[in-house]
């Protein structure tokens, strides 16, 4: 892209808000395919919950780019290797389990993430990480609700629950193994040590698996490097999808 | 899975403000009372319409019937005496 976005504090707020914008667009693709109308509802809450997240960091992100750099430049001129979110977040939506295991793993790394992000020495993301904190509080009741009764629900329901975790588990790995832009941010006091919220995520979890009754996977672990741009093919597409619109018409205006 | 016509139907109640009562919203399909809750928060109060919500399983609602109508509601419209409208109210009172 046209913009220099080396700066590390821009990669750290980068990094904050693809999470949110790659899922947060994967949430909004249910949006009409909701397995109830209720459920509809709010799943895309909670996608524009993120994408208006997402808003809020790009937008700090732009300003300390300068020279007229706009969030929409950040979300639709930048190519998947220039985007710092997390594997998972990118993961189709498969069935709406799959989709709950998600959620269910994001959540809570989210959650501790956003606590911990409070009191960041840069002023301006701990303010932001106050206001999401409780609406992602809410996220996490939500995709923690689902799990339990899908797991603890039907003999269907829970074959479903239980391949969803199976196919997730692997991707969380990434979420504690610190990269370039978080050990840079840890460094400078912007941001926790991720590896330090692998345990407190372990016991978060656990403790909706014993309440669906669900055994945590035995899986190996995958390798992942999205937060320094290595991300898998899904990502292609999704922004392929996203960025279309402003690529082809560049001067269009809401 | 059970298909969500197998999911009880809840009547939802919102109150929008601390001292108003609590209105009737409409109703959601959910599985159990604690997702009844959740689902009348997303479906009900996203553009910030509450403070506080009350879901109450549609079957529990007591409704008189259509057809005795007549018998329940006729009898008063003739009884306007029990309208608080037959004595003066002094000017200085103002609206009331």
């Amino acid at each position: 892209m046209k913009w220099d976005i080396c700066d590390p504090s821009v990669q750290y707020l980068l990094h904050l808000g693809d999470d949110a914008l790659i899922l947060g667009h994967r949430l909004s693709e249910w949006c009409g395919h909701g397995p109830v109308l209720e459920e509809d509802i709010a799943l895309s809450n909670i996608a524009l919950d993120l994408v208006g997240l997402a808003r809020q960091y790009y937008q700090l992100a732009a300003e300390r780019v300068g020279g007229g750099c706009t969030e929409d430049d950040l979300a639709y001129w930048r190519s998947d290797r220039e985007f710092r979110n997390h594997v998972l977040v990118e993961q189709p939506n498969g069935d709406f389990a799959d989709t709950m295991a998600r959620q269910l793993f994001f959540d809570a790394f989210h959650y501790l993430q956003l606590e911990a992000l409070q009191n960041s020495g840069d002023a301006q993301v701990a303010a932001i990480a106050r206001k999401a904190l409780k609406e992602t509080t809410y996220h996490a009741e939500h995709s923690a609700d689902w799990v339990v009764r899908l797991g603890d629900g039907t003999e269907e329901s829970r074959r479903r629950m239980a391949a969803a975790l199976e196919r997730f588990l692997p991707f969380t790995a990434e979420l504690f193994t610190p990269a370039e832009v978080d050990r840079v941010a840890f460094e400078r006091g912007w941001g926790p040590d991720v590896a330090s919220l692998k345990g407190p995520w372990d016991h978060l979890v656990l403790e909706v698996l014993q309440k669906a009754t669900l055994e945590r996977p035995e899986v190996p672990h995958k390798l992942l490097r999205g937060k320094s741009g290595i991300h898998s093919e899904s990502l292609g597409f999704l922004l392929a999808e996203m960025q279309s619109l402003p690529r082809a018409y560049p001067d269009a205006t809401w | 899975m059970s298909t969500p016509e197998q999911w009880p139907l809840w009547e939802v109640f919102v109150r929008s403000k601390n001292g108003l009562s609590h209105k009737h919203s409409g109703s959601l399909h959910a599985p159990d009372a604690e997702m009844a809750l959740k689902n009348a928060r997303d479906v009900y109060t996203r553009r910030s319409e509450g403070t506080s919500i009350w879901v109450v399983p549609s079957s529990a609602i007591v409704a008189s019937a259509p057809d005795e109508k007549e018998v329940l509601f006729t009898p008063s419209d003739d009884k306007v005496y029990r309208h608080p409208t037959f004595y003066e109210i002094p000017d200085e009172v103002g609206h009331m």
